[in-house]
């Protein structure tokens, strides 16, 4: 093993054996290199077979693509995909007239599109920063409609996927510069300060979601004067916005809290005051740093959206939820399931393996974790 | 304080001018925020004051005195609809404790198994546990429960053809019925003999300790701790004649009767949280491992040490330190996610708090009450775990 040409010639020798031999090794030395281990492996095998077999029948074998309703899927004994089919549209858009459904389906293209550059582009932070507020402003724009010909929605019905995207776009980066703020002052020598941003960031993520919902639906109509009222939307944005803005803020922290001393004393020795030394040095790379622990927390608060069905506003879970209410379809929640569960996987398996290349190449780019 | 004597030298090079002065301008920045934070509350105060008075709905506590009136299914203490709003949300509030606590025992156990199997040397097990993973962690928790509880309360049996998962074990559409032992006096003493087992093991273990520090001889205190713990229960088990009579969960018309019948909600929601936070709890014990690093094992290799030893006596005491911090706040996540088991039915303590401030309109009095509880539990289990850590930590050299 450690003599090179030793190495080099049982390489030559592995290249001319079979492609059986090969996998026979591999299997000997990732499968059966014990007995324990070959036991296990054969367990797993079994355990496989015995899902797997029911399921590929259920999904693909005896599955239905076209049916006017769930007694034809019934007959046929496995999944009702024709339910996604007939239903498709409305677990995407919900409510949304239907005529007009090309905007929401426009708004999702937006995102992705916004996601893709976001990734794979190197775009500076003033590229990202007027590129993600103008497609969340014009995607709001394009909902809302009411001009170029596109007749007015209201936001109740602005349902499924667009509403977990606004929601989660719209509440992290509206809770972004309240984290900053937050982080800044949980760290600031006047108590005051202090004392408020830890109350703050300790009150919102010391309490489940759902409180804060409740809160924004339930108990913030009762703060406002009499006679003004906000849609339950923007209320639930705002609990969104102030409950994201404390995780992000503890992520921030993080970032800031591995910032050498010495480059405050060396902003501080050059005499610029505190706002030019936070802007200007200590948050670029902070956020620098905290980059991998945001994008986890967003891809915890997109999957935290669909809480908002339980105070009655219907993203995609809602819309999966009012679609199996139409009685030709009542069996079809697996399938219902199955959509909403795949959706999410896909956006969330992205970004979080988006974050895992990002943390990898900033611990490239910097020579060692904290320097003391 | 060095800082404002530079701050004023500072404001004093720069004119003088009283307003330039960091001390007054820091005192204005804290009465400022201050003083907007506290104009807010007031104005928000006095809205709801206005707001409630036009409703007619009084403000304060005295609700919680007044009748309930609706049903809680699962209850720890006794509970009936006669009982007050009060009463009600300690029933919650006790539902919410069993579940995080049952829910972080299990998630520990599970979680931690998950990591290890992560970095086995069988491939086919660590793809297993790494799609595990990554399929709880990417799709929403509350898609999770939704779904557990579907499985339980739709696709599940009825009681007639129930799954037997285990013997005298059931799942079936109306939860999960498993038996229970029926008390006898002999168990009392059995427990005594444990209690007298566990002390003895704990001599017994310092005993060795100090016998290998002094001579360097081992002793087998685990098998010992084990014979001591096991055998006098045993040993008195089998004086008082094997009373072990267990109360058999068993069909009586269209549900089981006897044994422990659990909900399929209160299922649900365990196999939900549980399922999810072991998935994230995984990658933690994962990467804590991953942290020791490898001249760690190859050091405790050379001298002599097997795999066993290696992982139980080198790599995991380092690795808890690194994972403690994490499990932390996967425990306060489990514990404040329960809180969704308003999206599936089970009375935890959100939703009794939702149908209490739906029937009465103490919006704000129930959500004061919400907050103040969730705050308290995070701060407790944060404590509890601080303290653990301190523990752990001292042990560094």
């Amino acid at each position: 093993m450690t003599d090179i040409t030793h190495d080099a010639s049982a390489g030559l020798f592995e290249a001319r054996r079979g492609v059986v031999a090969r996998s026979w090794d591999w299997a000997r030395t990732n499968l059966f290199n014990s007995v324990l281990n070959s036991l296990l492996t054969l367990m797993i095998v079994y355990l496989i077979v015995r899902l797997a077999v029911p399921l590929i029948n259920w999904a693909i074998v005896d599955s239905t693509f076209v049916a006017q309703n769930d007694a034809a899927c019934k007959a046929a004994g496995g999944a009702c995909w024709a339910f996604i089919g007939n239903w498709g549209r409305f677990l995407l858009f919900g409510r949304f007239p239907d005529p007009e459904r090309w905007r929401p389906a426009l708004v999702i293209v937006i995102f992705a599109a916004m996601m893709l550059m976001s990734s794979r582009v190197r775009l500076s932070g003033k590229t990202l920063f007027i590129m993600w507020g103008g497609g969340v402003a014009g995607s709001v724009a394009l909902m809302f409609g009411g001009f170029l010909g596109m007749p007015y929605v209201e936001t109740e019905l602005w349902n499924g996927v667009p509403l977990n995207l606004l929601l989660t776009v719209g509440g992290c980066g509206f809770a972004f510069p309240v984290a900053i703020f937050a982080a800044l002052g949980r760290r600031s020598r006047m108590p005051a300060i202090r004392w408020l941003s830890v109350a703050y960031i300790e009150l919102f993520r010391g309490v489940p979601l759902i409180t804060v919902l409740f809160m924004a639906t339930v108990m913030v109509p009762l703060f406002l004067p009499t006679g003004v009222t906000i849609a339950k939307l923007w209320r639930a944005e705002v609990a969104f916005t102030l409950f994201f803005g404390s995780y992000l803020a503890e992520a921030i922290r993080g970032g800031l809290q591995v910032i050498p001393r010495g480059q405050y004393e060396a902003a501080d020795a050059l005499g610029i005051g505190y706002w030019r030394k936070t802007r200007l040095v200590i948050l670029p790379q902070a956020l620098a740093i905290s980059i991998p622990s945001l994008v986890n927390t967003s891809i915890s608060a997109f999957k935290d959206t669909v809480l908002i069905t339980i105070v009655g506003i219907f993203d995609l879970l809602g819309d999966v939820n009012s679609a199996m209410n139409a009685p030709e379809w009542r069996s079809a929640y697996w399938e219902g399931y199955t959509f909403v569960a795949a959706i999410f996987f896909a956006v969330c398996f992205f970004m979080s393996r988006y974050s895992q290349s990002l943390e990898r190449s900033l611990s490239r780019a910097r020579p060692g974790p904290r320097r003391k | 304080m060095a800082v404002d004597v530079r701050g004023s030298l500072r404001g004093a090079a720069l004119g003088g001018t009283w307003w330039r002065d960091p001390r007054v301008r820091s005192l204005g920045y804290q009465i400022g925020s201050v003083a907007i934070v506290t104009a807010l509350v007031a104005y928000f105060a006095h809205n709801a004051s206005v707001n409630m008075a036009r409703q007619g709905i009084a403000s304060g506590f005295g609700f919680l005195d007044r009748e309930a009136g609706f049903e809680i299914s699962t209850a720890l203490i006794p509970y009936s609809p006669a009982d007050t709003y009060g009463r009600a949300l300690l029933v919650g509030l006790l539902n919410t404790l069993v579940v995080a606590a049952v829910g972080c025992v299990l998630t520990t156990i599970f979680g931690v198994l998950l990591g290890i199997a992560r970095l086995s040397s069988n491939w086919l097990l660590r793809q297993v546990t790494l799609w595990y993973v990554e399929i709880f962690r990417n799709t929403p928790l509350l898609l999770q429960l939704v779904v557990w509880w579907d499985l339980l309360r739709i696709s599940a049996p009825g009681p007639r053809d129930a799954w037997q998962i285990l013997p005298n074990i059931f799942v079936s559409n109306r939860g999960l019925a498993y038996p229970v032992p029926v008390w006898h006096e002999a168990h009392i003493w059995m427990l005594v003999a444990m209690l007298i087992g566990i002390c003895l093991t704990i001599l017994v273990a310092r005993w060795a300790r100090q016998r290998q520090e002094r001579t360097g001889e081992q002793f087998h205190t685990i098998l010992a701790g084990i014979g001591l713990v096991v055998l006098p229960p045993l040993a008195v088990f089998l004086a008082a004649g094997a009373p072990l009579d267990l109360d058999k969960p068993a069909l009586a018309g269209f549900n089981f009767q006897g044994g422990v019948i659990i909900s399929p909600e209160f299922a649900a929601l365990l196999f939900g949280l549980v399922a999810n936070t072991s998935a994230f709890v995984a990658e933690i014990v994962r990467s804590g491992i991953q942290a020791v690093s490898w001249g760690q094992t190859e050091a405790a290799g050379a001298l002599g040490l097997r795999q066993g030893q290696v992982l139980r006596l080198v790599v995991l005491p380092q690795a808890i330190r690194v994972i403690i911090p994490p499990m932390t706040s996967e425990y306060l996540s489990l514990t404040k996610n329960s809180s969704l088991a308003v999206g599936i039915g089970f009375a935890d303590f959100v939703s009794v708090a939702n149908t209490e401030m739906n029937q009465t309109g103490q919006a704000i009095e129930v959500i004061t009450i919400l907050m103040a509880v969730y705050l308290t539990i995070s701060l407790a289990i944060s404590a509890a775990m601080n303290v653990y850590n301190k523990y752990m930590a001292l042990v560094e050299r």
